[in-house]
Parts: C-alpha cells; sequence; structure tokens
C-alpha cells in the first residue's frame, strides 16, 4: 500500500497535475489537491463550505476529465477555491463531496485562473500498486 | 527539433514533405536558431494538422510556435468544406478570440513618468484583474444573448467603448454568423459577471512606450511616433470562451468516428464544417469571439475612465484589435482561383496586406497593424501585414514570444518580490493581485521576442514597424 500524494509536472505552455492513491476515488481527490495548488496554496484554503459534484462517464479517464472539469466549473462560477475532496466511484459514476471557502485576493493571491482540463498526457493507471490519475491543464 | 526531418526552403522557411497519411505538407516559418530551440513536438502537431480531411495547400508553424493542444501554437491551416473540410475546436483553443488592441494615448513619456505610480494604480484598481476579480457589469439573459450577437458594436451601444473604434477592430467589431443558441448555459452563466475583466495566467495591461522606428512610412500611418506613449491590453473570451471549447472539445472527441475521422490525437478533435456538430461549433466559436471582442471593449472603456482620472481630457484612440484563437471563413487565392476557407489560426494573428477590402480605407494602403505581445521585461512589437503574407501563410503571422520555460520551473528560478524589483530598478512598475503569478511570467521564462519578429519579418509575413518598451504592467 502506497500514501496518497500528488505532484505538479511539467508542460511548455501550460501545467500538468498528477494524484496518486491506493483507490480510483482517492487517485481523484489527490489530483483535484494538485488542482488547486495550481492557483493557491492549499493550506490557505479553509474547507467552510461544501458541495456535492456527480458525474458520470464509460471510461476512466473521460471520468477524470468530467471529474476535473466540473470543479473548475464551480471553481469559475462560484469565485471558490476547494481544499477537501471526498471522491467516491462506482464504476462510471462519481459522486464527491467537496469543500472550500470563497476566494479573497489578498489572502489567497491566486496565481492563475484554470481554463479547463485537456486531453494532453490524460490517463489514468495502475502503477506499483497504486491507483494514477493524470492531466494536463490550460491556464 | 531535428534539422534531419526538414528541407531548407530558405533562411527562415522549412517544409516538410507529405508523408504517412499527411495529405499536404507542412510549412514552418522560423529562424536556423528559432528551429533548433523548438519543441519536438511542433513538429508531431503540424504533421498531425496536415493529416486532417479538406486540408488546403499545407499546415503553417509560425516563428513563436511551441507545445499547443492538437494543433501547435501559432498554427495557421485552412479547410475547404466542399471537399469534407473541418472544423476543430482544438484548433481554435479554448480561449476563443484572445487578442491584443492598442491604444495612442496622445501623453508625452514626461507626463506619464512623473505619475508613473499614480497611473498604474489608478489603472489596477479601475480594471479587475486575476482570479477571483469580479466585472462591474452582470448580464441577463437577454442582454448576454445582445452581447454574444453584438460584440464590441453591443458595448458601444451600451456605452462602453466609442463607436469610431469599430473600424479598427477585425470584423468591424462585431462576428456575423454568431449563434448564441447553441452556446450552453454553463458558458453563459460562467461568463455573468466576468464582462470587462483581464483575466490571468499571460493577460495584461500594458503602458509601453515606443523606442525605435523601423519603418518611418507605415509608421506615420499607423500614428506611431518614437516617444509616443501607448497601452495595450491582451485578453480573451473569459469563461465563456474557456466553457465553449471545453464543450466541444468532447463533442468532436467523440463524433469522430461517426464522421469518419481517424484522429491522431484526441486534441484534434474536429468534425466536418458541413455537419450538425460542425455548424453548432461554427455559431457557438463566432459568439465567443463576439464575447472576447466586447470585452476588450469595455476594458478599453475602464482603461480610458482610469487614465482621464490622472489625466483629465487625455484621448485614446485605438490604433487596431487582433485575435489569435479564431476559425474564420475567408477568401483566398488557390491557384489562381479564388476560393472561400475556414482559416484557423491558433496562437497566430491574421496580417491581411496592402489593398485587402476587409482593412478600413485609412489603412488599406499600407497593411493590417499586427500588434506582438511581449513579456513585462521586453518588448512588444507592431508590424504590419504585407502584400506577400497571402500567398506564405493566408495572410498570417506570429503572435508573441511564446514559453521557453515551464510555469513551475520558472517559480523554482525566480521569486515575484524578486522580479518586480529588477524591474523596478529599470523603470518598470508592475501591479499583480499574485507574486507567484509574477515569477511564473517572469521576462526569462519567454524566448526572444524580437528573434522571432525578426523571422517573421525576413520570412515576408509582416513587416517589422515599431519597438515598445513596458512602462507600467498590470497583470492578473
Amino acid at each position: 500500500m502506497g500514501t496518497a500524494s500528488w505532484e505538479h509536472f511539467e508542460h511548455k505552455a501550460d501545467i500538468g497535475i498528477r494524484g496518486y492513491g491506493d483507490t480510483l476515488g482517492e487517485a481523484f481527490e489527490q489530483i483535484a489537491l494538485a488542482m488547486t495548488a495550481v492557483v493557491a496554496d492549499i493550506d490557505a484554503v479553509d474547507a467552510t463550505t461544501e458541495l456535492s459534484i456527480r458525474c458520470s462517464e464509460d471510461s476512466d479517464d473521460t471520468l477524470l476529465f468530467a471529474w476535473l472539469n466540473a470543479l473548475i466549473y464551480e471553481m469559475a462560477t462560484r469565485k471558490m477555491l476547494f481544499s477537501r475532496f471526498d471522491v467516491e466511484i462506482n464504476e462510471t459514476k462519481l459522486n464527491a463531496s467537496v469543500a472550500g471557502e470563497p476566494i479573497e485576493i489578498a489572502r489567497h493571491q491566486p496565481v492563475v485562473e484554470i481554463k479547463g482540463a485537456t486531453y494532453t498526457e490524460l490517463a489514468v493507471y495502475q502503477a506499483n500498486g497504486q491507483w494514477v490519475a493524470q492531466c494536463v491543464v490550460d491556464v | 527539433m531535428n534539422f534531419d526531418k526538414l528541407e531548407r526552403i530558405s533562411n527562415v522557411e522549412w517544409k516538410i514533405d507529405t508523408s504517412a497519411g499527411m495529405r499536404v505538407p507542412a510549412i514552418i516559418y522560423a529562424s536556423e536558431d528559432l528551429i533548433r530551440d523548438m519543441d519536438d513536438k511542433v513538429y508531431e502537431q503540424v504533421t498531425n494538422v496536415a493529416r486532417l480531411p479538406g486540408i488546403v495547400k499545407a499546415a503553417y508553424a509560425m516563428p513563436d510556435a511551441h507545445w499547443g493542444y492538437g494543433f501547435p501554437i501559432g498554427g495557421v491551416a485552412a479547410f475547404d468544406a466542399a471537399e469534407g473540410g473541418v472544423i476543430s475546436a482544438g484548433g481554435v483553443g479554448f480561449d476563443i478570440s484572445c487578442g491584443v488592441r492598442t491604444l495612442h494615448t496622445g501623453l508625452s513619456l514626461e507626463q506619464v513618468m512623473a505619475n508613473q505610480h499614480a497611473l498604474a494604480d489608478v489603472l489596477y484598481h479601475h480594471i479587475p484583474a486575476g482570479l477571483g476579480s469580479t466585472g462591474h457589469i452582470h448580464l441577463n439573459s437577454p442582454q448576454m444573448k445582445a452581447m454574444l450577437l453584438g460584440g464590441a458594436a453591443w458595448a458601444v451601444e451600451q456605452g462602453y467603448g466609442e463607436r469610431r473604434d469599430l473600424e479598427r477592430i477585425e470584423e468591424h467589431g462585431c462576428m456575423q454568423g454568431a449563434d448564441p443558441g447553441q452556446v450552453s448555459q454553463f458558458a453563459k452563466k460562467r461568463q455573468q459577471n466576468e464582462m470587462g475583466t483581464l483575466g490571468s495566467g499571460n493577460h495584461y495591461l500594458e503602458v509601453q512606450k515606443v523606442v525605435e522606428i523601423y519603418d518611418a512610412a507605415i509608421a506615420h500611418a499607423f500614428g506611431v511616433h518614437l516617444g509616443d506613449v501607448k497601452i495595450s491590453i491582451h485578453c480573451g473570451s473569459r469563461g465563456l470562451g474557456h466553457q465553449i471549447g471545453t464543450e466541444f472539445l468532447k463533442q468532436m472527441a467523440n463524433s469522430a468516428k461517426d464522421h469518419g475521422i481517424t484522429l491522431p490525437d484526441r486534441e484534434l478533435a474536429c468534425a466536418p464544417i458541413n455537419s450538425a456538430i460542425g455548424q453548432s461549433y461554427l455559431g457557438a466559436m463566432r459568439a465567443g469571439i463576439n464575447c472576447a471582442l466586447a470585452n476588450r471593449e469595455i476594458i478599453t472603456h475602464l482603461t480610458r475612465e482610469a487614465v482621464q482620472r490622472i489625466f483629465p481630457g487625455a484621448h485614446l484612440d485605438l490604433l487596431y484589435d487582433v485575435s489569435h484563437n479564431t476559425c474564420k471563413l475567408e477568401r483566398h487565392q488557390i491557384d489562381g482561383q479564388v476560393k472561400e476557407l475556414y482559416v484557423h489560426r491558433k496562437g497566430a494573428t491574421r496580417a491581411y496586406g496592402p489593398g485587402h477590402p476587409d482593412l478600413p480605407p485609412d489603412l488599406r494602403a499600407v497593411g493590417q497593424p499586427v500588434l506582438i505581445g511581449g513579456t513585462m521585461g521586453t518588448a512588444s512589437f507592431i508590424l504590419a501585414g504585407t502584400e506577400q503574407s497571402m500567398a506564405l501563410a493566408y495572410g498570417s503571422a506570429c503572435h508573441g514570444a511564446g514559453r521557453s520555460m515551464s510555469r513551475r520551473q520558472a517559480i523554482r528560478q525566480w521569486h515575484g518580490s524578486q522580479v518586480i524589483q529588477q524591474l523596478a530598478d529599470r523603470g518598470i512598475v508592475i501591479r499583480s493581485p499574485s507574486k507567484r503569478g509574477v515569477a511564473e511570467e517572469a521576462p526569462g521564462a519567454y524566448k526572444d521576442v524580437s528573434a522571432v519578429v525578426e523571422s517573421a519579418d525576413q520570412a515576408g509575413l509582416a513587416r517589422r514597424v515599431a519597438r515598445l518598451e513596458p512602462l507600467i504592467c498590470i497583470k492578473g
């Protein structure tokens, strides 16, 4: 069993995000943290407001694409940042509870706005006994 | 990029012959030095574009080409609908009609420098910039529809901007054929509080001084003189464009098989122009263009208000407004015949030459202004479209410097406050909500914009007219 974690990886114009977890759901939680970290310091984002996100797709990678785009949409329209993610995946269905707070420009110093998830380096796979979810996001 | 796969046509033109499913050759316009540093992904992507159905003549890459999504950024390709040609959401990009406009200020360098910090502050406070900022304008459903149909012309009708600006915008400020009904409720919701916001990333508002003139006659016709102070604005269609891009990328990727299209890369998601989804995207994308044009017009209005607070009576005229991420139906000469083609420009600027009927009468003799954004520490350039550019790459030129370093590398190398201090030492004032954002956009993270512009000039894509250096940069 590994440890859940996330990282950023290189892309010339934009940025790659990757999550690792013992389950598919945990990898999706971790990649969501990686996405928030593109914008702001996760530790500065309080998980005070909760909402739920659902999506359904017929493959793991398109489900990841849908999950990230659903988060980007909520971030954009609610002007929020999220720092807590609980994801359950049942075959092709994703049920998530996410929590965060409205952006405060002075405190969060948001770096960049995420325009969308892309198909570049989009992949969901298992390696060394762990689930890995990755994607390049357009900023 | 590996030179072995390229045939040298001239010092600044390289050809990739058709092979392995390519329908047409690929042409890269760039100096040897730029080619050497160019990402191998550009080779892969430009040859993938050459595989798409209905592509005409060649797939092109501009001197600033780099790794994009499906198309290289700095990619140009035209498609013939009658030959099964396609339209690609990836070929337009997420930030539909992202572009640059430049305003004359009529102010002297002395006036501006004596008030540099005050001007920086008023611009920064008056123009919403960065993530989490909200525009002053909130659109209800009928207003949203009118904006998506009217573009900058709608903004002017609402009291944002001036009627004579419209002549100096591509499509006279209003893209025809927009269909707001094809824009999803999600995209509209993402935009309802975003009008008149600058955005973030590489978007900016810059006060600049003209430091060099290369072509006195064209500069004079453009109203550009040594020592002038100009203001340039770089931004796009905000959340609405991003959402349209995201949704159609998925739809087109899913439907490609039904249209008998094999995608070499999912990001090249496309559909025949003459298909339901192709037409639907065309209507939505054109609405996205209008959103970008309206947005830049509103920001121009806010800029005028801000500048007038420091300099009452200042009058800011629009030099020109160019769009970078578009697909437009244009007439081009192909083998002696005039054809109507769908020209994709992804991270490339339209650069119509002298005499083109779409140019306003007072610019027709000299060609279209081509506005090239640089970084906050280097320079921007004004170029002009040339007669030969129509034949070289459908009247297109480069659009900017292009990154040479990832955001991750940049923040490992620099701190935002250090970048701000170094620029301050050189007399450049930065205002930004995010220090890390400034580090990610550090001048050193970009390619040499001068080399890019020189290649465009040598290749004949556009002619160098003037060089501008930043005095103030508002970074989203």
